[in-house]
């Protein structure tokens, strides 16, 4: 099986092994083919209209917004209804450092964000702490409160790096099964089960 | 100056001087008061230009930059010290120099100095049950003190005085930030109309607000501490990531600082290239204000209108600096690289289509009447309080204060610069937004000037491999795109800073919030916070 975006070929993507090894992890146990074609036209709905949940915290986020503007124009690839409810929002995208302050914030948002959701972390400062990681109160990367789903480098990342992150995240939903199969819930779960809050510090 | 130190010497006899570049005055901690309300009063210092918070390993203390806006932008600095390092306590003079309130609860919260008479003395940046003074020498900046804490902070309400009584003795007494009757409604820190992660926390009676409270630190990344470890090359990024809006002059005002302390001569080409970036990074800024005013109003259509033309600035940073944002340009000595053979090209097409762009700003959005009703006579803020809170920039000449800069403390090539202070005398939001829309104007003006003067030669001064700076203190001050931005740098003659300061305009700007929005509705704080202008990253560092 192929994994096809309207918008960029296969070959201009760099990293094709790891989208084949999702592919091949999906099709190991064998589909239905009734349910199998009801998870391709419900991921076909899924990734071409993802809504991202605004969370710009810095310099990243003035590039999220000429994205919106005309000359890059999100809007072209489902992406334009950006929310500022969770409740509303397929993934979020964080762009900018993440403080102590602010990661408690950060995790209550992302669990207020309905099944399925994903996470983007864009910049160097989301990715890993970039240029303020040695400080006292950054966070070395998000993923150490979040189950990140793709990464995007950059300082601030060009508006081009953010839509190919965006695609990959629009191939990364076509592998998912919706009926049975690879639980993406309970991946979560683990994670938080790794990353637990500290109640009992109080 | 020395007027001013015979003065000085008959107010406060047991005053140290030490001559600079800059009048500097050490008074011990009991004086300290007194002192700094006959330099507000007699001597008419009444802008208080910079609060830094220092640890001499000996001892703790404040070094304050005061400025006379009368006698034509004199500056002068006084030191304060004291020993005790366990339960240091310094007077507060919030009450002269309104600014102080938010400048001493962040000396607090990095070095733990205690103000007596503050108001307010809660920890600004930092969640309430951080452990100890991040900024102090002898931190500990072991994680496992203070750890990433996944739950909220508790009782965020709680607020302490230090009051001093009659006979001097100092006591804690405790505080409410609100009444117990008050309905809060918090606003932040993830809003899409605080322009970034501020949190703001309004007591409201109906939808009449009756105060604002700022809740701070939602991105505050330790630049300063982060600083005082790296050498002087490796610390001019820090500046491109605060305001990321007027990247190129904070990074001016940071080489410049530094260029002071060398003695370094900059060549005349870098010199002009410096300024023409500053003018485009002023006009990017604006543009984006304008954009963001404009959608927070609801007027989605001048904001596609103000990001169209930005991405032209755009365009020409990436074409010379190789980055959309964050470019790095400036380094100590002059600029990284040569300007692209496009440069003139490309500013010439932007000055040239600019008037005729902001016509169409000014019929899509200015003389719309949901925009006049929404920002004529909101957000009120007198001259007389645009000093005291030293709101500089486009929002206090908004006020009719005159307070650029540029023609205050001519640095660069700006003297020599024909170009006019944008003033205007409405007070209100509507005032603040049209500064800025006219200071469009002005920065191409400048360009103008400029664009066929660009001089052969060199784009760097010859620097040291290794700079190290001598021992001293500087202070340098460049108009920013949102007022005064300053760079304090203390340097005890190693190859790192002892102490880095960055005296950012935006964090006086939502000093004044809670002022401006009193009395208005809910809705109207999300105007005047447009109006304002803030950047987060610069008020958190």
């Amino acid at each position: 099986m192929d994994v096809k975006i309207k918008s960029m070929k296969r070959e201009d993507f760099k990293d094709n092994e790891y989208i084949d090894k999702l592919v091949e992890e999906l099709n190991a146990t064998g589909a239905n083919v009734v349910v199998g074609k009801l998870d391709q036209l419900i991921n076909w709905g899924r990734a071409n209209s993802l809504w991202p949940l605004c969370f710009g915290t810095s310099c990243c986020a003035i590039e999220f917004m000429c994205l919106g503007a005309a000359r890059y124009d999100m809007a072209r690839f489902g992406f334009e209804v950006a929310r500022n409810s969770p409740r509303q929002a397929d993934y979020i995208m964080v762009q900018g450092t993440i403080v102590h302050r602010m990661a408690p914030v950060l995790r209550r948002l992302y669990e207020q964000l309905a099944e399925p959701k994903y996470v983007i972390a864009a910049g160097g400062c989301a990715v890993s702490g970039g240029p303020f990681k040695n400080s006292y109160c950054v966070l070395p990367g998000v993923d150490k409160i979040l189950p990140v789903d793709v990464y995007i480098p950059g300082c601030p990342p060009r508006p081009e790096a953010m839509f190919y992150g965006l695609m990959q995240l629009q191939r990364k939903i076509k592998v998912q099964r919706f009926f049975g199969g690879a639980n993406r819930k309970e991946k979560i779960q683990e994670f938080f089960a790794q990353h637990p809050e500290e109640k009992d510090k109080y | 100056m020395s007027d001013i130190k015979e003065r000085i010497r008959k107010i406060c006899p047991s005053a140290v001087f030490e001559d600079g570049e800059i009048l500097f005055v050490e008074v011990s901690e009991p004086e300290w008061y007194g002192f700094a309300k006959a330099l507000r009063d007699d001597l008419k210092f009444d802008l208080l230009s910079a609060v830094v918070g220092m640890d001499w390993k000996d001892s703790l203390g404040v070094v304050y930059y005061l400025t006379s806006t009368s006698r034509n932008w004199e500056m002068i600095v006084v030191k304060v010290a004291v020993a005790d390092r366990e339960n240091p306590m310094i007077h507060s003079v919030s009450d002269l120099w309104h600014v102080a309130n938010f400048q001493e609860r962040e000396v607090f919260d990095f070095y733990g100095i205690k103000f007596i008479n503050h108001p307010d003395m809660r920890r600004f940046f930092l969640r309430n049950d951080w452990v100890g003074y991040p900024l102090r020498k002898d931190y500990d900046a072991n994680p496992e003190i203070n750890p990433i804490r996944l739950t909220d902070e508790i009782n965020e309400d709680d607020s302490v005085s230090y009051v001093e009584d009659k006979d001097g003795k100092v006591k804690a007494v405790k505080k409410n930030v609100f009444e117990k009757e008050d309905y809060v409604v918090n606003i932040g820190p993830q809003h899409p109309s605080t322009h970034g992660v501020m949190r703001f926390r309004a007591a409201v009676d109906g939808e009449t607000v009756k105060k604002v409270d700022v809740v701070s630190g939602y991105i505050h990344r330790g630049i300063e501490k982060l600083s005082e470890g790296m050498t002087y090359p490796q610390i001019l990024h820090f500046t491109d990531r605060m305001d990321y809006m007027s990247a190129h002059q904070n990074r001016h005002c940071l080489c410049m600082c530094i260029e002071k302390a060398l003695g370094l001569e900059v060549p005349r080409r870098a010199q002009v290239i410096r300024v023409m970036m500053d003018e485009l990074m002023r006009i990017s800024s604006h543009l984006l204000s304008f954009g963001c005013t404009a959608m927070d109003l609801g007027a989605t259509t001048a904001f596609f209108y103000g990001f169209r033309e930005r991405e032209m600035v755009l365009d020409i940073f990436e074409k010379t600096c190789g980055a959309r944002m964050s470019m790095n340009y400036n380094v100590i000595g002059g600029v990284i690289a040569d300007l692209h053979p496009d440069f003139q090209k490309d500013v010439k097409a932007l000055i040239e289509i600019m008037p005729s762009r902001l016509k169409e700003y000014h019929k899509v959005f200015t003389g719309n009447v949901i925009a006049q009703n929404r920002m004529r006579n909101v957000g009120m803020l007198s001259k007389e309080d645009a000093v005291n809170y030293a709101i500089t920039g486009p929002s206090g000449r908004g006020s009719n204060w005159s307070c650029d800069c540029r023609k205050k403390h001519p640095y660069s090539i700006y003297a020599e610069l024909d170009f006019n202070e944008v003033l205007e005398d409405g007070c209100d939001s509507f005032a603040r937004y049209m500064v800025r829309m006219r200071e469009i104007e002005e920065s191409c003006k400048i360009l103008a000037q400029l664009v066929d003067q660009i001089p052969d030669g060199p784009i760097r001064a010859q620097v040291p491999k290794l700079i190290k700076l001598p021992e001293g203190r500087w202070y340098q001050q460049v108009e920013a795109s949102r007022g005064v931005f300053g760079v304090y740098i203390e340097s005890d003659g190693q190859k790192n800073p002892y102490r880095v300061h960055f005296q950012s305009p935006c964090f006086n700007l939502v000093g004044v919030m809670d002022l401006t929005c009193q009395g208005y509705m809910i809705a109207d704080l999300i105007t005047i916070g447009a109006a304002l202008d803030f950047v987060i990253p610069d008020i958190d560092r």
